[in-house]
């Protein structure tokens, strides 16, 4: 950052902050979605510390979860297959989603409305693929309070990660295709701002990102 | 993006018609915040009686005592749970906050009122369920409320098969309404103000609650994942908490989990919520002594800064909770370096207090009493917290009821003193008619001399090694006869402080209805809330028009001004524009 940004940029922040009014120059539904995600943040931050705590003390050896969510397709062996897939589908829905919104703010009722449904699609796919492999796990004896693999903390936090996650997910497919039923009706027509689709987006992107961390630290550590 | 702030848009409140959806199903503020308020003080209640049922056995364990060592551990784990949480965050938060908030900024209503009702309802849900743990088999959990597993889970601690579940689901429900409301608060605060009114203009309480709400957002998350993590283990039989155990002989089928990392997750949310229920203390006291010495609060900005530094220290601080668990030493001296570290900040509020009154024209009313009353066992409560933050220090005195007198100083006496405080101050606002004065200084001195004739004592029993969460000492050689007398001592000051709050209900009551109609603005203070136009204040708060703010809410004894405070709707004087 030069010295010239910064010349500009501080002042800034210390306008909106010892302004009247408002803080943030933006809708309060906006402001009030970040300051959720930050505390969402941190309840997943506890989830995923907790497991990483839990992993490293457990004195069973802890599954490959390579080995464990590999696919045979075709003949051929490929390891974690499906969170691959599943972690495509999830990045792409972001994808949908960021589309979704600027076609919002240029007013493109029916464009949006059906790239929230995609974003929706998407993250139904993602969802029934979750269901897809928790079931495989439990046939193959997989179980909150026992594994046949290892520690038996793997199948817990698992089941708990993963859970509340999708959770996430699902009741994020609902939130969207509210949205789109509003979009689609024309109710941001009539009250001139697109900004519940982007505040349905930031929702969106962070139940995404909160993914990445747990892909990262959980299926490739 | 341009954005027009709601403080510049037009009145869009729908006013409701019927009386289910004005008093009951209400989305106004005012009203949702005596709804928390009615709810947190009933429950507030029962822990009280709680805490008279293990005074009679503590102070007189041959003659008086109606419970059993089981009841005794369910009593104080429900007692510790219910005021500190259901009572404590309840009332500041979702009382106070809510009712103060609006009107202090100049907002017509919070920003969601919808959520803020939600809020409310699912907070009595929580309440329900945690009161139905009294009727259900084995009774509440008693596993002490910290709910240490893995003992809180095991059978044989009083609760486990049903109060443990209801406890941990009632803090959960607890949680999704806190984070309700608390989301109110923040963007309220953030985003609502009125015209004039910018951060560094809002009156302390706002920036108490404000910076308190937004540790109740960050810390509550590690209260429910470690709620969900016991319910897990308690239910489905898993081991996140829960090492290999012999009981009764047997192995248990778990194994592999770690209790400590309960503790951590506890605490991290623990010692936030210390400070989640002192610093609207800290705010509401900063006001009364403020507005009742007719001077401007000592030092604004560092009074700020210093509720700032309190809230973002009380993160990195909750280890000194575990001294007694073990810990790496370079830990244990971390957490006392930081513990110690926020003694700065409280100390710097507690000059800038005894700063304001000094040369200050005290009016010694009610709300006053209760403030200067906090600043007394507040320091008490501070003083024996630095004796705590230290390891070595801490060790002998953890498990003794030095640090029963330490907490319940500063966390139970203190906060309790500033909502009566409170609760005296805005009650002419609130309902419209002024308090009986004379009860209520009886009320403060009977309640001021009754507790510290509770808590004094405790810390001698401390010193003196007696260990807390004991039913009974009989046959413990090192408690010396006179330890049992100051025992009973202790329970008829506690007996006698309980029955003290007769007079605060009655008070309460008879002048809501009775009472003689007040002033708008009784106490001469400069803030927003004593400008509405109506008495109490009506839906939506303002007339027309928002307030427009020209100056901080301190502006008492003036030099140079006519009267002895300027509201902060007043326009600045030719003078002051001219001093400028």
């Amino acid at each position: 950052m030069t010295d010239a940004v910064l010349a500009q940029g501080l002042p800034g922040i210390v306008d909106d902050w010892s302004a009247d009014k408002q803080t943030f120059q933006v809708h309060w539904g906006k402001a009030m979605m970040w300051i959720f995600l930050l505390s969402d943040t941190f309840i997943f931050s506890c989830f995923v510390t907790s497991y990483m705590s839990v992993r490293s003390a457990t004195t069973v050896p802890w599954p490959d979860p390579s080995e464990v969510f590999a696919l045979t397709i075709f003949g051929q062996h490929m390891p974690l297959i499906l969170i691959a897939i599943m972690t495509f589908i999830l990045i792409s829905s972001s994808g949908t989603m960021a589309m979704a919104v600027n076609f919002g703010y240029r007013k493109d009722r029916k464009t949006t409305a059906l790239l929230m449904l995609a974003t929706a699609a998407f993250g139904a796919t993602f969802v029934s693929m979750q269901v897809f492999e928790w079931s495989k796990l439990i046939a193959e004896g997989v179980r909150p309070w026992s594994n046949p693999m290892g520690a038996p903390q793997f199948g817990a936090c698992f089941f708990m990660i993963t859970g509340f996650h999708g959770a996430h997910v699902s009741i994020g497919v609902i939130y969207l295709l509210t949205v789109a039923f509003k979009v689609w009706r024309g109710d941001f027509e009539k009250s001139g701002s697109y900004v519940s689709v982007e505040i349905a987006g930031l929702y969106w992107h962070f139940v995404d990102l909160v993914w990445v961390f747990i892909f990262a630290l959980f299926y490739l550590w | 993006m341009a954005y027009v702030a709601l403080a510049d848009r037009g009145q869009v409140l729908s006013h409701p018609k019927s009386f289910i959806t004005k008093y009951i199903w209400s989305q106004d503020h005012k009203v949702i915040a005596i709804q928390y308020s009615l709810i947190a003080v009933a429950v507030g209640v029962v822990a009280l009686i709680l805490s008279l049922g293990m005074r009679l056995q503590l102070g007189f364990p041959d003659t008086l005592s109606i419970i059993d060592p089981s009841e005794y551990m369910q009593f104080v784990t429900m007692h510790g749970m219910i005021m500190v949480i259901y009572l404590l965050t309840a009332l500041f938060l979702g009382g106070f906050g809510n009712y103060l908030i609006p009107l202090m900024i100049g907002a017509r209503d919070m920003v969601f009122p919808y959520m803020n009702m939600l809020s409310v309802w699912v907070y009595l849900v929580s309440v329900i369920i945690l009161m139905a743990s009294f009727f259900v088999p084995g009774g509440p959990t008693g596993a002490g409320w910290t709910l240490y597993p893995p003992q809180a889970i095991l059978f044989g601690t009083p609760g486990a098969s049903w109060g443990i579940i209801l406890m941990l689901v009632s803090l959960a429900v607890f949680i999704v309404a806190f984070t309700m409301g608390g989301l109110n608060y923040v963007t309220t605060v953030l985003q609502a103000r009125t015209r004039g009114m910018t951060m560094m203009r809002m009156p302390l309480t706002v920036w108490g609650i404000f910076t308190a709400t937004i540790l109740g957002l960050l810390a509550f998350p590690a209260l429910l994942v470690s709620a969900i993590m016991m319910l897990f283990d308690r239910l489905l039989g898993t081991s996140f908490f829960m090492p290999a155990i012999v009981s009764m002989g047997e192995l248990s089928e778990t194994g592999g989990g770690s209790p400590i990392l309960f503790q951590h997750l506890f605490w991290f949310f623990g010692h936030p919520e210390v400070y989640i229920v002192a610093l609207p203390a800290f705010g509401i006291v900063s006001d009364l002594l403020s507005v009742h010495a007719r001077k401007n609060i000592f030092g604004y900005r560092m009074m700020v800064w210093a509720i700032v530094g309190i809230g973002g220290l009380s993160f990195v601080v909750w280890a000194h909770h575990m001294y007694v668990s073990g810990m790496n030493p370079y830990f244990g001296f971390f957490f006392a370096t930081t513990t110690l570290i926020i003694a700065v900040p409280t100390a710097i509020k507690v000059y800038n207090w005894v700063l304001t009154l000094w040369q200050g024209d005290i009016h010694l009313t009610v709300p006053m009493l209760f403030a200067i009353g906090f600043i007394f066992t507040f320091i008490h409560g501070g003083l024996t917290g630095i004796f705590l933050g230290n390891v070595v220090v801490d060790l002998p005195l953890s498990d003794t009821y030095f640090v029963v007198a330490h907490f319940h100083m500063v966390m139970g006496v203190s906060p309790i003193l500033v909502i009566f405080g409170a609760i005296y101050h805005w009650f002419p606002k609130v309902t419209g008619r002024m308090f009986n004065d004379t009860l209520g200084k009886f009320h403060f001195w009977l309640t001021f001399l009754g507790t510290y004739s509770i808590y004094l004592p405790m810390h001698y029993l401390g010193f003196l090694g007696v260990p807390r969460r004991y039913y009974a000492f009989e046959g413990i050689d090192f408690i010396p006869e006179s330890a049992m007398t100051l025992n009973s001592g202790i329970t008829v000051a506690a007996i006698f402080v309980a029955v003290t709050q007769i007079l605060f209900f009655i008070n309460m009551f008879w002048s809501t209805f009775r009472g003689p109609k007040a002033d708008p603005n009784p106490w001469n203070a400069t803030s927003l809330e004593w400008f509405t136009p109506q008495t109490p204040p009506i839906h939506g708060n303002w007339g027309p028009e928002l307030p427009q703010v020209y100056r901080w809410a301190y502006e008492y004894s003036a030099p140079g001004a006519d009267k002895d405070f300027t509201p902060q709707t007043d326009p600045p004087t030719d003078a002051e524009i001219a001093a400028r």
